[in-house]
């Protein structure tokens, strides 16, 4: 059988047990973090309901809602753009870094500006854009993606880190202590928030009711981004604004248990406007870039609409047995693990992620953590399904990108055959009899499951067999 | 006892148990064709409870590899086939936490838009796997009359998560006393089998499954039971491959070969 690139990427983890080791003890600190902050499953059940039941009436009401938001933000003095896709995204931040004459960017966190390669973008075109959490900022030095929508450097080991800030960083010696690691990027980009000209943010959740924007983060590089450079643009995926301020508490202790095991972050911005006058700092102009790319197209699949509920907090990554042991980067997306295999042929297309979504066991694990219920293995199972076939009666611009075209003439004909052999019983019978009387010919090895397994042999005489002398 | 009060999950408090009740058995394809001594073994132990079994010889598979490899008219093909077999209103018992899923939780699914949507529900409200049916249903009290042992038990992630039935596997297993029962570490990590997901990501099920092997063999049991054959299949032809001194077995086979 022939490697495909998730395979071969795949095969450099899965081969490195230094790295594996590294990585699973990293996934069972997270988890152990989880579940330390869930005391009873009861009463976070009843969380999660509720968190739910948020994030449906949002996603029933999206359009609505993001009408209020526009209009509750551009009253609050928040400047609202819509971008359709990447390329707009891009092209409107740069638009407004060319009417302020703006040179360089700092940035927080933040997977949608990871989504529409914005970093990419704006370096290329002669921007500085630098990333100002200490995990982006790592992988950003060492010309990384993220290999995590929570921790992006979480790949990395002490030593990895250590050897890259000696020789990247200018006038940094080399050191393995933590504290002098993380104080030597902090100096860094203290002097950088002074000087940049723009903040970018991500946005967790975006408020109709209110027109804030909700931004949580441990390092205050979120609070630095969004309140010290002149002007701040928050880049937010449609499908994270949320009706009213007061659903904010249930959202937030569900996100931040899950992603990082804490009952609240250290930081959790709102912001509403930008600076008033009398105010004694902030930003003159924020500018929130509402992005569909795709979201739409996901919002009118019925059967596939709940990948929107998602908030983002990567507990599924934590608990899959699979990423767990080949990382983020093994899934070549920008979101990585099951809802990355769910989100990533969505946005991207099944042509170019469609064999991720044959990556899982269909365990269960990230479905039974998940905090808002996704079904996460249902969803992978219902690609599977549109990589090989498109629904009858789906429009084209409503079907998955790439979908029906990864099927697989000799795939679909061996289940063309099943399917003829297990709905007819006389047939199957026939087989049955073959497989058991010709037990003895049966290879003992047959392709890649008996590379490192013995291959099962069949019995003597099958169930069927057994059950008709009994009954006679 | 009343059947109801201890029941709180499954189908099981909608039968209660009645002598010479009959059952629908459902072997699953793995079984007949692999194992089929742990389906009469099952048999056995359902019949020792007085029931009548009842095994239609039309039956096949449940059509999950299909449904989990995006086939899915192909699985409502044999579904459909299936289903038709078991249409009286009595319980269909399962030794297998996975095929009892395919049954309960995706045969509704796969049949949304079907006429035989009903049927499916109907079905679904009536399966149970092995352990979970002895369990809930037939309240039964096992008498161990084997030798004192340690084992190792895996369950798959079906049972766990799916059909949430783990415990009563663990409760089942718990009547027999002089059994030393044990679960690997990361117990309820995939065992790496997947159905065809071994197939198409050889060397990522490899590792999932060398993990839980590893976690067995350290256990030191030198006994492993599961009520799922396609996870033995897995775990078993890894151990053998190691040539580990691990046997491994089905629990409706361990259980009658300790009780009888």
């Amino acid at each position: 059988m022939s490697h495909t690139d998730f395979q071969d990427r795949a095969a450099v983890t899965l081969n490195d047990v230094k790295l594996t080791t590294e990585f699973r003890n990293a996934m069972d600190f997270l988890r152990n973090k989880r579940s330390s902050v869930i005391p009873s499953r009861d009463e976070f059940e009843a969380l999660a309901a509720r968190g739910r039941a948020i994030r449906e009436e949002a996603l029933d009401q999206l359009p609505d809602l993001l009408v209020a938001l526009e209009k509750r933000c551009l009253a609050n003095g928040i400047q609202v753009h819509w971008a359709e896709d990447s390329a707009q995204a891009c092209e409107i931040v740069e638009g407004i870094a060319k009417d302020r004459q703006a040179r360089s960017f700092i940035k927080g966190k933040s997977m949608a500006s990871e989504e529409i390669g914005l970093n990419h973008f704006l370096i290329e075109r002669g921007y500085e854009c630098l990333e100002s959490d200490m995990g982006e900022y790592i992988v950003q030095l060492a010309g990384e993606t993220p290999s995590h929508i929570i921790m992006p450097a979480i790949h990395k080991s002490k030593v990895a880190i250590a050897e890259l800030f000696a020789e990247r960083i200018e006038g940094h010696r080399y050191t393995e202590n933590v504290d002098e690691l993380i104080g030597a990027g902090r100096a860094v980009l203290r002097e950088k928030f002074e000087a940049a000209d723009i903040g970018i943010s991500g946005v967790n959740f975006a408020v109709a009711e209110t027109g804030t924007l909700c931004l949580v983060e441990n390092e205050g590089n979120g609070r630095m981004s969004t309140t010290v450079p002149n002007t701040h643009i928050a880049i937010c995926g449609i499908e994270k604004v949320i009706p009213r301020l007061e659903d904010l508490p249930t959202l937030l202790s569900l996100l931040t248990r899950s992603a990082t095991g804490q009952k609240i972050t250290t930081y959790v911005n709102l912001i509403s406007s930008p600076r008033q006058p009398g105010d004694l700092d902030g930003p003159a102009a924020v500018h929130l870039i509402l992005l569909d790319n795709g979201r739409s197209r996901i919002h009118r699949d019925p059967e596939l609409r709940e990948t929107l509920l998602c908030i983002r907090c990567g507990a599924c990554m934590n608990h899959c047995p699979v990423y767990t042991r080949i990382g983020g980067h093994a899934y070549g997306s920008v979101y990585p693990g099951p809802i990355g295999q769910v989100v990533a042929p969505q946005l991207e297309g099944l042509a170019q992620h469609g064999e991720i979504v044959e990556a899982c066991t269909l365990n269960g694990a990230c479905g039974e953590v998940c905090p808002v219920g996704i079904p996460l293995p249902g969803l992978i199972r219902r690609l599977r399904e549109r990589k090989r076939h498109t629904p009858d009666e789906q429009a084209d611009a409503d079907a998955v990108p790439g979908s029906g075209r990864g099927r697989s003439w000799f795939e679909a004909g061996l289940w063309r055959a099943w399917t003829l052999a297990a709905s007819s019983p006389r047939l199957y019978s026939l087989i049955r009899l073959f497989v058991t009387r010709a037990r003895a010919l049966i290879p003992r090895r047959i392709g890649s499951w008996s590379s490192v397994r013995t291959q099962p042999k069949p019995a003597p005489r099958s169930l069927n067999e057994l059950m008709k002398d009994r009954h006679v | 006892m009343t059947t109801s009060t201890r029941i709180t999950k499954g189908n099981a408090a909608e039968h209660q148990r009645k002598d010479s009740q009959e059952i629908y058995f459902y072997g699953t394809c793995l079984i007949d064709l692999f194992l089929p001594q742990a389906g009469i073994d099952a048999v056995r132990l359902l019949e020792r409870e007085g029931l009548k079994v009842l095994y239609p010889q039309a039956q096949t598979c449940c059509g999950q590899p299909a449904f989990n490899s995006g086939y899915r008219r192909e699985a409502l093909a044999v579904a459909r086939s299936q289903l038709a077999l078991f249409q009286k209103p009595i319980p269909l018992v399962i030794p297998s936490g996975s095929c009892a899923a395919m049954f309960r939780k995706d045969y509704p699914d796969l049949f949304r838009h079907e006429p035989e949507y009903e049927a499916a529900l109907d079905l679904a409200s009536r399966v149970y796997e092995l352990a979970e049916f002895m369990v809930d249903v037939l309240q039964v009290q096992l008498c161990d009359q084997g030798a004192e042992e340690a084992v190792i038990l895996h369950s798959s992630c079906s049972l766990r998560r799916s059909l949430s039935a783990h415990d009563q596997t663990l409760a089942l297993l718990g009547q027999l006393n002089k059994v030393h029962l044990q679960e690997p570490d990361r117990a309820s990590d995939c065992c790496g089998f997947g159905g065809t997901f071994a197939v198409k990501q050889p060397a990522l099920s490899a590792a999932l499954t060398r993990d839980k092997c590893a976690n067995i063999e350290a256990s030191g049991c030198k006994r492993l039971v599961g009520g799922d054959q396609g996870c033995l299949m897995n775990i078993d032809g890894m151990l053998q491959r190691q040539n580990s001194d691990i046997e491994s077995q089905h629990i409706a086979t361990f259980i009658w070969q300790r009780t009888s």
